[in-house]
């Protein structure tokens, strides 16, 4: 990172970075809180540690742009604007949720702000991107798709494809490797031979690294590469996070060492974020207000989805398809 | 009334799809330049630019996944896969994104995708580029299935494919890409769903889609010969399938024969003698038989697939059982 960087954030920037982050982190740590209450069914794969991804990728895009999520998207979600309330009401699975309880963590869309949802299938959001992107090619919008994937997902096939079709149609699309070295239980380091960084220039796009701990390094970056999509076509970001917590709620974790677990506290985003706002000199009372305020806001949004209620069977069931008075 | 090619039927449903609506494209190995490997996208390019006939690389599940997010972001993308076979690659797409996506988003968005694809034997062209897997598409909750039999059916049905909001596979049956038949002066859609009585009688029912329904009318002539009035049924839909007209006819004729050239285990055939033997149980005067594929791979020899494939003669021989 070079110093311009730092230098190109103002205190309101840093603070709204900052405030993006928190949210999503108090959001989690929530949402942990209540999975482990029983009160969140299913699975839910917590992306604590890696929010500077979401919140300095999402920092570069306006609301017509597209994204396309993971298993890992609660970051993703409220990052791209998702109101707190249809999503802790989905995680509940109510009826209120934004998918009406049918899709929980792994599924939480809302395609009025461009989030065209988590995925279940590991690189599947790739492609949709990709057609979201040539959507906005066609119809002659300013927009741009953005794919977000694990590295994990650089076993897929599909990633190749993708990449290829993106390159030849020239299409807006930003390519966003969220590299956690995780896949599972498994570190990806025994799973993949190449690194992205070798293989994206055989496509003929350009590839950016950032520090993905560093919401200051993705914003900027972001920002750059963003211009370039919107301008000229595809391009590939690399971020490299950590992911601090099991792979999802309830993954005791045997299989990681416990020194790096510890060492990985160094460098947690919302740490290196606070660390700016230091350096620009905002109060800690500033700081702590704006906790307040999330956490707020967080309790209003799951006292309301706890008053939610229950999804009906037939109304769920009648949606498999398009009604027939909205053909 | 003039006559049509199937092949041309689907080539104009194409373009009067892409003339009526400016958000549809095509896509498709070699459908732009090249017209299509079996010719159905001829003279698109031309009339509509390859900004909307779009010619693609060999990357099946991109394409189909591309096909799912275009169509949440507002186009009504057509996807040619070029035999049925190759639909193995594009499962993901239609079966975890595509069919579930307006379901498990609560509603937010229909996903107006069609993916065109042509099944069948016949042809020689062996065990990878033959197989009718219809029933694979017609087993996933969110998904449409379609299949014509001849010109007027395969505009008609792809054209109210294009204007589903749904996800709708159309299965064209390729060796019927070259018959002709006779077409209304004015071609219009024809609604998803809903099957057609082509040959009315009273003794027994054959219930077919797609190549098949020619082999049931040959065996309806044959038997005709003999005083046996065979009634057949085109379903056109194959999910939905028209229960109705399927029970109407039964509760008619009291007797039932499902005919596919799908292998016959597990098949569109199973599912409807199994709902007629259900709601029709009254009706019947004898067992519900199909007729479909011996349990084998497609073979590729002409002496051996002419033995794989459903004829008139073992559809006759049914109606004789179900008669008996
Ligand atoms: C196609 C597919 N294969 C396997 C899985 C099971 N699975 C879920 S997450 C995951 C690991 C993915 O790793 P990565 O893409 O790096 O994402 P991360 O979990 O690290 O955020 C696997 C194997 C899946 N959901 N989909
Ligand atoms: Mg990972």
């Amino acid at each position: 990172m070079t110093s311009s960087h730092r230098a190109a954030l103002g205190e309101n920037q840093m603070l709204k970075l900052y405030a993006d982050m928190l949210l999503i982190r108090r959001v989690e740590e929530r949402l942990g809180r209540l999975f482990a209450d029983g009160e969140v069914p299913g699975f839910i794969h917590l992306s604590i540690g890696q929010e500077a991804v979401p919140v300095g990728v999402m920092s570069a895009l306006t609301a017509d742009d597209t994204i396309a999520s993971t298993h890992r998207g609660h970051g993703h979600a409220i990052a791209k604007g998702m109101p707190l309330d249809g999503f802790f009401a989905e995680l509940l699975g109510c009826e209120q949720g934004l998918c009406r309880g049918r899709g929980g963590s792994m599924h939480v869309a809302d395609l009025s702000i461009g989030m065209l949802g988590a995925n279940g299938i590991v690189g599947a959001g790739l492609s949709i991107a990709l057609g979201s992107a040539l959507a906005h090619q066609r119809l002659r919008r300013n927009a741009i798709a953005v794919a977000f994937f694990g590295d994990g997902a650089l076993g897929e096939g599909l990633l190749h494809e993708c990449l290829n079709l993106a390159s030849l149609w020239r299409l807006p699309l930003l390519f966003v490797c969220e590299n956690n070295g995780w896949s599972e239980f498994s570190p990806s380091a025994g799973q993949i031979t190449f690194r992205l960084a070798d293989l994206v220039p055989a496509y003929g796009i350009p590839y950016v690294a950032s520090d993905g701990n560093d919401v200051v390094a993705v914003s900027t970056k972001a920002a750059d590469i963003v211009a370039h999509v919107r301008r000229e076509g595809p391009a590939v970001l690399e971020c490299f996070t950590t992911r601090m917590r099991g792979h999802y709620e309830g993954d005791a974790q045997k299989y990681r060492d416990p020194a790096e677990l510890e060492a990985l506290a160094a460098r947690d985003p919302i740490r290196i974020a606070k660390e700016y706002l230091r350096r620009l000199d905002v109060g800690e009372e500033r700081l702590q207000d704006l906790l307040t305020d999330i956490d707020c806001r967080i309790e209003a949004a799951v006292a309301a989805a706890r008053a939610g209620s229950a999804p009906d069977f037939e109304t769920a069931k009648a949606d498999t398809y398009t009604p027939v008075d909205l053909h | 009334m003039p006559e049509l090619r199937y092949i041309r039927a689907i080539n104009q449903a194409l373009a009067d799809a892409l003339e009526a609506d400016p958000s549809v494209i095509l896509l498709g190995e070699d459908v732009s330049a090249a017209g299509g490997a079996f010719g159905a996208t001829r003279g698109l390019r031309d009339r509509f630019g390859a900004e909307r006939v779009i010619d693609t690389p060999i990357s099946e599940a991109a394409l189909a996944g591309a096909a799912v997010g275009a169509a949440l972001s507002g186009l009504k993308p057509v996807l040619e896969i070029m035999f049925m076979d190759f639909t193995t690659l594009v499962m993901d797409a239609l079966v975890n994104q595509a069919a579930k996506a307006r379901f498990m988003f609560g509603g937010q968005r229909s996903v107006p995708l069609v993916v065109r694809t042509p099944h069948g034997g016949g042809l020689s062209a062996g065990p990878q580029h033959s197989q009718c897997l219809e029933a694979w598409f017609a087993h996933v909750p969110g998904l449409k299935v379609v299949c014509p039999a001849d010109p007027a059916s395969a505009y008609g049905l792809l054209r109210a494919a294009i204007a589903d909001p749904d996800p709708v596979i159309v299965v064209e049956n390729k060796a019927l890409y070259a018959t002709k038949a006779e077409v209304p002066e004015v071609l219009e859609p024809v609604p998803i769903g809903h099957a057609a009585v082509i040959r009315p009688g009273r003794d027994l029912t054959l219930v077919s889609y797609g190549g098949a329904v020619h082999t049931c009318m040959a065996a309806a002539g044959i038997l005709a010969n003999e005083g046996i009035e065979a009634e057949v049924v085109d379903l056109r839909s194959l999910q939905p399938w028209d229960e109705a007209t399927v029970m109407n006819s039964l509760s008619r004729t009291h007797r039932l024969i499902v005919v596919h050239e799908a292998v016959e285990a597990f098949g569109i055939g199973a599912e409807i003698a199994a709902r007629m033997a259900d709601i029709g149980f009254d009706e019947l005067d004898a067992p519900i038989l199909r007729v479909g594929a011996p349990f084998m791979p497609v073979p590729f020899s002409k002496a051996l697939e002419r033995k794989y494939l459903p004829s008139a003669d073992a559809v006759v021989q049914a109606a004789r059982k179900v008669l008996a």
